[in-house]
């Protein structure tokens, strides 16, 4: 099926997050969309979807024009999609996730049968659970997918929920396959498999729309990219093309793709965490960690999301009780302390999620910029609240910190995300601290954001702070670490320089063993492909078809898996 | 959510671990000191009803005994608890919930053997466990009710104003018809009315859904009260004399022994209640209905990009689940009492929704916790008329207490639907 | 700490679409104001756009339907209605007269009695006018509606006072009753000097009013349980025990007689009259709007008061930035019980010198309303508290004078929270535009959605 999209204009208010965008799919082509965040590619998904309508242009299927009211219009017209965040729900199996909605269609025959209620399987609404299961297990294994109709999905790891999802959209006949950032949560061989997978269902003649914002990734599986920008298409390329092509038409501008820094000066060890363990209702998170940061330099926490990233960062601000292990800042025992007593002691944190944790969105920002310091002076004396020391405080970090804001009146929640986390940080730097913990410090963020907020990180290091980077981006890491720890299931599997090559990390992000510890060390080389522009590395060869052997592949890990990142923690 | 994540978990935090343990331990301690020491002579219990076909022999126990065992074999559950706190045994889900009902079946054993020990007439258990079943009629029904909001992701709180419409209605209805199913029908009509105002501020206008809940009870409350003293005193005879329901014998069935004539010799609602109970339960765990409010509940974005549509669902689930709490309602009048009262519903509508957190949310779990209610309701009257010397106000507000007791103490850690009470916005 | 839910697919650049989208129109809106417009621009604007025309037509909204339920539950109005077609002027002009019979009588009851000017006037001299009453008779009205308000007010700020914390307090009836009990046991057990023993008992009616709000807060701080079951079991635990007290002359009960009452209070811990011995307005109303500037100062201008709003509005966000959660739940519940008792120390010790088995009336319940009608805040509960007030006092007047229940009070309690709380609805009906993201409105909407 041929998808052509013209014209598509969407706007929010007076942001016109499409404007006039205009791209085809042919059959059996994997067309990539390429774009940093805040570009609209996911909006002109949501339209193509039937999420939300276009104020403009159309949607042309076989050069007939199609309408999407509803994602079940889109569903029915063969498009199938694949969110950044799965729509599956964590406490029901694979097989009712797959056909909820579609419980009493026929899948078993190649057409979309009648959702009636009185459809071939069963009457009246009953659940035909064993046919689903049958229906699952097939597709699953035509295209090599395996997965498990039986198991909870919430207790599958991240990869795994991925698949279910491509068997829930394949399974109601979808000729177009859309991918929403689909590697920000698999690790190199993942990513691997993957893309395995995609090459499969091209055979089978499915397109696929791969929306990334990854430059290497997309020119490895494309065979047509389109370049968002600001809402608008500003190149098409057919690969090979290069890296800075690709770099300067996403943002417009030549782009330092790296803040240049200058290198470490380490001092004393602030931060030590000796075996640190953290314990949960399902098993122990954080699992008998360790780690030193100096004065001045930058630990790189590298790792997939899920391997117990959050518990850590929790448990060194005292949000989550540890049941073994020590923390200590500048020889101050702080592994009983409160959060309050760390926030005193000199550590400064920027939470992973800046909405939820970070921000009180309804305060206002100049509310905000105080919301750990409230009670100290200038700002209190006593139980008192002196607000004009508040709004010259804030008026202050806004300049400073370049925050875009109507008024220090603002309530937070209304600034866009690069700015909230931009208010997170004036909060926290402009506070005396020895340590600052950053945990996916610019995820979500536009590229301008992002190279501000590294700018800051690194300047926090020269000024002698021990920072902790926890980020399950490797250009991050790379970008900013002084040193890199790989964590794997509540571990360190391992301490690395920053000129490592990414297949290692790779390798040591999916549990791989501590080998000599000697950069450079052979390693098959399975996914390396997230490696940034500076260092010469083994391109992954698109032609080498299995590049991860089917069995004791170590990035699908069917039992012992870390919990999946959106899973709830219990 | 009903119910607010506290402390972080894993904490020795006292609360959260040691609630248990040490609630086993006063009831222990109750158990001994209280009813042990001061039970004399022998308890009977009789478990035969005054007419029925097949006499069941009674059974005597000599009372400061079954207390003092009561009290010890509390005790050695508390401390099993005690020790699965400290790690040294593991109690999986199952046997953790058969030891608090152990605990709760032991306390009552121990109660009654006080309270009826020496006195010359033997303890119904039949009258006891069939008051029970009654009693806890509207607590079931609105405990299933708020069930079916719950899954679908609303908060339900109105419950109670649900129940006190419903009895209004249906005693007006039937005093005006001469019709008892009529009286019913019109019952369960009032609480989809409710319902349904529920329903559409708290989905269409978002309103915070406990605010809301807690208003709508409010202002039955105020228009009962209102229509009670405004038409139905002055017209007592057309308006509120509704006939009741008799109760109604299963044959073969309600002969059984001590089974027959409580689960099968008694009101038209007990009846109902089974019936409600066996569809709401197979119809959430087994039909498409049944997946769908769910994932509506759970994970309302994923249901809606599958093409369910989530608002809609969320309408016709709270107005269906209202006209089961209508019934509930109606059977404080026409299936009991007759005539109206003013709050007559006292505050069972919110002892339903206690009792699907303690069941878990599931149909099952709320009937049985509603039982666990309704059973301190009837054990509080039947000690009161056996002139147990407890001041009558100090037994009436015990199943309030024991409500307490087991949302604070003995619930732990219920997780309701992730989105419940989230209102729904499409983007 | 709980994973975000997954976020819906929303929109990348700019401000968040799921709340009101401030930034896009708020640079529209300085342009505008920056253009100057027209003052009847402004008027149009500021009558059709502001929330507090959206306000004043929901209570007026509340006012009509009460009044028809007054009108056709009326057996003379019914009446004259079943003969409809027969005399329909007749049909309507009696509705008319029972609803407006109502509110004037509730109006009489609560404001202001023109026939009290006329017996004034009658009186021989002024003097003799004075002193038998007369002249108070004329402000009786208000008087009466300060009486009423001043619980109000003072329980509102209770519920009011935790709803900014994101605890919802129901239990107003349960501290309302402990801070009766302590207060009405040390104004007749004890004996303290003149103006030592009214300080003492308001204090005591605080402290046992905190008590019980304390244990709520404890309960849900250490177990998770949700305060709106805990306090509502609480409400009928603490009605039973109050009964319980009464029954028993070696507990609370008076000697002399059977009846479920206290000795009476003693004289000098009576709360000073305001306005002479004809007015029953007392210190009590003071005390109310002290504290309703108090919760203020607390909320806005100290450092608890923000720990409080910000659990409230993100108790995740709160706790990473070092606030104690649980430790706030309590202190504000017990705050807010202590509220509730003094509510109970001003009836008690201001009106009606003794305590019964219903001494808590409904204020509990009223609590609620007049906290929500107040929007969550303490200018608001004053607000709404004077309002329901004059509602309360004229309604016993209503009664006599044309046979309405008093119940209808609450009725339109409710009907006015129901629809100050979806302005949506009130809009619609009314067709005024929605009110742009000034600050107020958003606001508003933060106490519904929270």
């Amino acid at each position: 099926m041929e998808l052509e999209l013209r014209g598509i204009t969407k706007r929010f208010g007076l942001l016109a997050a499409n404007d006039g965008i205009s791209l085809s799919v042919a059959p059996g082509q994997v067309h990539a969309l390429l774009g940093e965040n805040g570009a609209g590619k996911t909006t002109l998904m949501n339209v193509l979807y039937g999420l939300t309508q276009p104020d403009e242009g159309e949607i042309l299927l076989d050069g007939e024009p199609a309408k999407f009211g509803s994602p079940r219009d889109a569903i029915a017209a063969g498009i199938g999609m694949v969110h950044q965040h799965f729509m599956l729900v964590p406490v029901f199996t694979v097989a009712d996730n797959v056909t909820l909605g579609h419980e009493s269609s026929d899948f078993s025959r190649g057409g979309l049968g009648g959702s009636s209620p009185r459809g071939i399987l069963g009457r009246g609404g009953l659940l035909n659970r064993g046919k689903a299961r049958r229906d699952v297990a097939d597709l699953s294994h035509r295209y090599g997918l395996d997965v498990d109709p039986d198991a909870l999905v919430g207790e599958l790891p991240v990869g795994i929920q991925q698949r279910v999802e491509i068997v829930k959209a394949l399974i109601r006949q979808a000729n177009v396959l859309i991918l929403d950032e689909p590697t920000a949560v698999l690790t190199p061989a993942e990513t691997e498999e993957l893309f395995r997978i995609i090459r499969q269902l091209k055979e089978g003649g499915t397109s696929v729309i791969f929306i990334s914002h990854k430059l290497r990734e997309v020119q490895a599986i494309a065979d047509t990219i389109t370049v968002l920008r600001r809402g608008q298409v500003v190149g098409q390329r057919t690969p090979p093309v290069t890296e800075d092509d690709l770099a300067s038409l996403m943002v417009g501008r030549n782009v330092q793709l790296r803040v240049s820094k200058q290198p470490a000066k380490p001092g004393e060890v602030v931060l030590d965490v000796a075996d640190l363990t953290v314990g949960d209702s399902g098993g122990l998170p954080v699992n008998g960690l360790s780690f030193q940061v100096r004065a001045g330099e930058i630990l790189g926490i590298a790792g997939v999301q899920g391997n117990g990233q959050t518990e850590l960062c929790e448990a060194l601000m005292g949000l989550r009780p540890t049941v073994g292990g020590s923390v200590t800042v500048n020889g101050r025992d702080l592994t009983r302390a409160s959060p309050r007593a760390r926030l005193r002691a000199g550590v400064a944190y920027v939470p992973e999620d800046r909405r939820e944790d970070g921000l009180v969105g309804t305060f206002s920002v100049a509310e905000n910029l105080i919301l750990d310091m409230y009670d100290r002076p200038p700002y209190a004396s006593g139980i008192n609240l002196h607000l004009p020391a508040v709004r010259a405080n804030a008026t202050e970090r806004i300049q400073e910190f370049d925050i875009r804001t109507g008024s220090p009146a603002t309530p937070a929640g209304t600034l866009s995300g690069g700015n909230q986390q931009k208010v997170i940080l004036a909060r926290e730097v402009g506070r005396e601290h020895k340590v600052l913990i950053a945990s996916q410090p610019t995820r979500g963020l536009d590229v301008g954001s992002i190279e501000f907020v590294h700018r800051r990180i690194i300047e926090q290091r020269d000024h002698g702070v021990a920072v902790v980077i926890v980020s399950s981006e490797l250009d991050e890491i790379y970008a900013l670490a002084d040193r890199i720890a790989v964590m794997y299931e509540g571990k360190i599997t391992g301490f690395r320089d920053p000129d490592v090559p990414a297949a290692e990390l790779g390798r040591l992000m999916a549990g791989g063993a501590d080998s000599s510890g000697v950069p450079g060390a052979t390693v098959e080389a399975d996914g390396a492909l997230l490696v940034d522009g500076a260092q010469p590395v083994r391109e992954a060869d698109p032609a080498h078809e299995g590049g991860a052997a089917p069995d004791g592949d170590p990035g699908y890990d069917g039992d012992g898996a870390p919990a999946p990142a959106d899973q709830e923690e219990a | 959510m009903l119910l607010t994540p506290g402390p972080p978990s894993g904490a020795a935090s006292w609360g959260g671990r040691f609630a248990a343990p040490v609630t086993y331990l006063v009831f222990g301690l109750l158990d001994i000191l209280v009813f042990g020491l001061h039970a004399k002579g022998t308890v009977t219990f009789s478990f035969t009803p005054e007419f029925a076909k097949v006499r069941v022999p009674n059974l005597g126990l000599p009372a400061q005994v079954t207390a003092y065992v009561c009290g010890a074999a509390t005790l050695a559950l508390a401390a099993a608890r005690l020790l699965e706190v400290f790690g040294v045994v593991r109690l999986g889900r199952v046997p953790r919930r058969v030891i608090i009902g152990l605990v709760l079946f032991l306390f009552v054993i121990a109660l009654l053997a006080w309270a009826s020990g020496g006195q010359s007439i033997p303890f119904n258990v039949v009258n006891l466990l069939a008051g029970t079943l009654s009693d806890s009629i509207p607590i079931m029904l609105g405990a299933l009710t708020a069930v079916i909001c719950s899954t679908s992701g609303v908060i339900n709180i109105a419950i109670e104003g649900q129940l006190l419409l419903g009895a209004f209605c249906a005693a007006i209805a039937t005093t005006v018809t001469g019709s008892l199913w009529l009286g019913l029908v019109c019952g369960a009509l009032a609480g989809s009315l409710v319902a349904a105002l529920l329903a559409v501020f708290a989905i269409a206008y978002r309103v915070d859904q406990v605010v809301l809940g807690v208003v709508l009870n409010t202002l039955v409350l105020g228009l009962t009260g209102y229509l009670y003293n405004a038409i139905m005193v002055p017209y007592g005879n057309t308006l509120n004399s509704p006939a009741t329901f008799n109760p109604v014998k299963i044959p073969g069935l309600g002969d059984i022994p001590i089974i027959g004539p409580v689960f099968f010799d008694a009101s038209v609602f007990l009846y109902i209640t089974y019936v409600l109970l066996a569809v709401i339960q197979f119809g959430l765990a087994r039909t498409r209905w049944g997946l769908r409010t769910r994932a509506v509940g759970e994970h309302p974005v994923a249901a809606d990009t599958v093409g369910i549509r989530v608002l809609a669902t969320r309408y016709r689930n709270v107005i269906i689940a209202g006209l089961i709490a209508g019934i509930g309602g109606a059977y404080f009048t026409v299936g009991s009492v007759g005539s109206f009262g003013p709050d007559m519903s006292s505050g069972e509508g919110y002892i339903a929704l206690a009792a699907m957190i303690f069941g878990r949310y599931t149909p099952f779990g709320a009937i049985g916790a509603a039982l666990l209610f309704g059973f301190t309701t009837q054990l509080q009257s039947i000690l009161s008329s056996i002139n147990v010397p407890i001041q009558s106000n100090l037994l009436l507000l015990t199943p309030y207490v024991v409500t307490i007791i087991v949302v604070a103490g003995l619930v732990g850690k219920v997780r309701g639907p992730r989105a419940e009470g989230i209102p729904y916005v499409k983007s | 700490m709980t994973t975000p839910p997954p976020a819906l697919p929303s929109p990348e650049p700019g401000p968040s679409t799921t709340g009101p989208s401030a930034a896009p129109q708020a640079e529209d809106e300085d342009a505008k104001a920056k253009d100057g417009r027209s003052f009847g621009d402004f008027l149009r604007e500021a009558v059709q756009e502001n929330t507090v025309t959206v306000t004043v037509l929901a209570l007026l909204s509340a006012t009509v339907l009460g009044g028809l339920l007054t009108a056709f539950t009326n057996s003379g109005v019914l009446h004259a209605w079943s003969n409809f077609f027969s005399a329909p002027g007749n049909a309507i002009a009696k509705a008319w007269d029972a609803a407006s019979g109502t509110y004037v009588a509730l109006f009489e009851g609560s404001v202001f009695n023109p026939h009290t000017i006329s017996a004034l006037f009658q009186q021989a001299s002024f003097s003799t006018a004075i002193h038998d009453g007369y002249l108070s008779a004329v402000f009786n009205p208000l008087s009466e509606t300060a009486v009423q308000a001043t619980p109000l007010i003072l329980a509102g700020l209770a519920v009011a006072l935790p709803y900014q914390a994101g605890l919802f307090n129901i239990g107003g009836q349960s501290q309302f009753i402990g801070g009766a009990i302590m207060s009405a046991w040390l104004g007749y057990a004890v004996n303290l000097p003149f103006f030592v023993h009214v300080v003492v008992c308001v204090i005591g009616g605080f402290v046992g009013g905190a008590a019980i709000g304390w244990l709520a807060g404890e309960i849900k701080a250490r177990t998770g349980a949700h305060e709106v079951i805990v306090t509502i079991m609480l409400n009928y635990v603490m009605q039973y025990f109050l009964a319980y007290l009464l029954s028993s002359q070696s507990l609370l009960q008076a000697s002399g007689s059977s009846n479920a009452i206290t000795p009476a209070i003693a004289s000098d811990a009576h709360l000073p009259l305001l306005a002479g011995t004809h007015l029953r307005i007392n210190a009590g109303f003071l005390i109310a709007l002290a504290c309703a500037f108090a919760v203020w100062w607390l909320l806005n201008r100290t450092t608890t008061g923000f720990e409080f709003r910000s659990v409230g509005a993100n108790a995740s966000a709160s706790r990473v930035a070092g606030m104690n959660v649980e430790r706030n739940w309590s202190l504000v519940m017990l705050i807010g019980g202590g509220l509730a008792g003094l509510a109970a120390s001003t009836v008690i010790l201001g009106t009606d010198f003794t305590l019964n088995p219903q001494s808590y009336g409904t204020y509990g319940i009223d609590a609620i309303t007049v906290a929500l009608l107040g929007l969550g805040r303490p200018g608001g509960v004053v607000a709404a508290g004077l309002l329901f007030g004059a509602l309360h006092a004229g309604s016993p007047g209503m009664q006599t004078a044309t046979g309405t229940p008093v119940q209808i009070v609450q009725v339109i309690q409710a009907l006015m929270v129901l629809f100050v709380a979806a302005p949506p609805l009130v809009r619609a009906t009314f067709r005024l535009r929605a009110a742009r993201a000034r600050g107020v409105s958003t606001s508003m909407s933060k106490g519904w959605n929270a």
